[in-house]
């Protein structure tokens, strides 16, 4: 066999045939995804223009209803500060229903079917549901964080608790130790730092779905940015897309510096 | 020796913590609870609207059944198109997502003011909902998939960029001095020294967020940015529950073979 005597970069499948038939897949599906899709394309070609008036209208950003700006945050924020609580405390039972290594298979059957159906659907579909039997409010974005966070904080412990050290386990149960002090001696200590990581996690991620049930009438300041919207009141949308920003990313600085910590 | 000095040493009873710390740890968690009460009080909450709760959820529920399966049809269209706005929207984050990640990692940035700007665009970038940025989108390009897409990629962006820029700043600097040594310039030094070592966790991370995309891609439809969304708004604003029962379990259906998809990708990658 011949070496070649150029050097060419081996790409990630190496097989020609596969190659060109990914590629040609890739453009097919292009074709056949952008001609099914109904777009609007007089609309659509209209959004260069569109996009600069907006933008220019957005600028300066107004602050003068700043009371109505701060109230929203500060909802937002509380929804996302009580869900994350009252989520870490409900996650607990559930997170341990759902250890295989704990629970008999149909408890862990039951909390697992629970978990991956409440994961699936999206935050703001949840709203709605909840919008529709607490009505609109806070109360009703309140019930959407906690059941996220629920179901994200007990994933985790669940995972936490499978991968732990079994033989401490072993060692407290050989002392005659009842399951309670089980999960206090042996359990608790090796999970914790991660369940307290993962609930600051999700506090800062329960602060940007905070922003957001509002669109659907669950509360926070989502509410008032999409008011601002149908108003074309793009000064004032962009004021909040600001301090959305700022709320959130000192959230992030906020939960990094504590997970340092944790470590 | 006193009695008591014996006793610090060796206490009877084993604690964990000593009594400082143990305080501490007390005034913690009284903090923790009481600004959570705190929040929870201050919100504007009328409590007496979760009292019949249950029986409003039951009711839902008993609406929700039996499915209307005659709908299905109607649906395959709006599904596939919700299928089309996540991947289209993660390819244009694929193609953006690159160039910004050189420019967010410190060790291939040009310069620290480009390393800033791309920086403030990664965190812009993620801190926007999709639904949000849906919203901005649908009044540039109107309601429609068009503006899925871009919603989709202006959050995906923030994500894959962060995600990627880090596995640059963790790449092997022998590779990459190798290359500079023969010579090359800056573009073959990303080309040929960084990017093939970043190239799994590039892949990897797309595959990931188009799951991801899938899920968010739901909802896009309250907002009008296209996709299942519109029916599901629509079905639940006229209380047909029987047609929602339907939409919900399409959409579980395709969440959950695209969580499988994704995870089979990953593991072939890495």
């Amino acid at each position: 066999m011949s070496y070649p005597t150029t050097w060419k970069r081996p790409g990630l499948i190496d097989n020609p045939v596969y190659r060109t038939g990914m590629w040609i897949a890739a453009g097919l599906y292009l074709v056949w995804s952008l001609g099914t899709l109904e777009m609007d394309w007089g609309r659509v070609s209209q959004g260069l223009p569109r996009a600069a008036d907006m933008v220019s209208r957005m600028f300066p950003p107004d602050f003068s209803r700043w009371n109505l700006l701060v109230n929203g945050v500060i909802e937002s924020v509380e929804m996302a500060v009580a869900a994350t609580f009252i989520g870490m405390v409900l996650a607990i039972p559930l997170g341990l229903c759902a250890a295989r290594n704990l629970m008999p298979t149909p408890v862990y059957a039951v909390a697992r079917a629970i978990i991956v159906l409440s994961r699936t659907f999206h935050e703001v579909i949840i709203a709605i549901f909840f919008v529709k039997i607490v009505g609109f409010g806070p109360l009703a974005g309140l019930l959407t964080l906690i059941v996220a966070s629920i179901s994200f904080i007990s994933k985790m412990i669940a995972e936490d608790i499978e991968n732990m050290n079994m033989e401490q386990v072993e060692a407290v149960r050989a002392t005659g130790a009842s399951f309670p002090k089980l999960l206090i001696y042996a359990i608790q200590p090796q999970v914790l730092p991660r369940y307290l990581g993962v609930s600051i996690y999700r506090l800062d991620a329960n602060i940007r779905h905070s922003t957001v049930v509002g669109i659907v009438g669950a509360g926070g300041i989502g509410m008032t940015l999409s008011a601002t919207f149908k108003r074309y009141d793009y000064d004032f949308s962009l004021a909040i897309l600001i301090t959305i920003i700022a709320l959130v990313f000192i959230g992030e600085i906020f939960s990094n510096w504590v997970r340092g910590r944790l470590r | 020796m006193t009695a008591s000095a014996k006793g610090e040493k060796y206490p009877d009873i084993w604690r964990k913590f000593s009594p400082r710390e143990t305080l501490i740890r007390y005034a913690w968690q009284l903090a923790i609870v009481f600004v959570a009460v705190w929040s929870l009080r201050h919100l504007d909450i009328t409590w007496a609207y979760l009292l019949d709760a249950h029986i409003q959820a039951a009711d839902l529920l008993t609406r929700m059944y039996p499915p209307e399966w005659g709908y299905f049809e109607d649906i395959v269209q709006p599904l596939l198109e919700t299928i089309h706005i996540a991947t289209l929207g993660t390819i244009v984050t694929f193609i953006i997502a690159l160039p910004l990640a050189f420019l967010a990692a410190r060790n291939t940035t040009p310069n620290s003011i480009t390393w800033i700007i791309g920086r403030f665009i990664l965190v812009a970038s993620r801190s926007i909902n999709t639904v949000v940025w849906a919203l901005v989108f649908v009044a540039i390009f109107g309601p429609g998939p068009m503006a899925g897409i871009w919603a989709i990629a202006a959050r995906s962006l923030g994500f894959m960029g962060k995600l990627i820029g880090e596995a640059i700043e963790e790449v092997d600097t022998g590779t990459v001095e190798a290359i500079e040594s023969t010579g090359a310039g800056r573009l073959k030094v990303l080309l040929v020294g960084v990017l093939p070592q970043v190239m799994p966790v590039i892949y990897g991370t797309t595959v990931y967020r188009w799951d991801i995309n899938i899920r968010e891609s739901t909802v896009l439809g309250f907002v009008g940015a296209g996709g299942i969304g519109i029916q599901l708004y629509s079905s639940i604003n006229q209380f047909q529950w029987d047609s929602v029962a339907v939409i919900l379990l399409a959409i579980f259906g395709v969440v959950v073979i695209s969580e499988f998809v994704s995870a089979v990708v990953r593991q072939k990658i890495t």
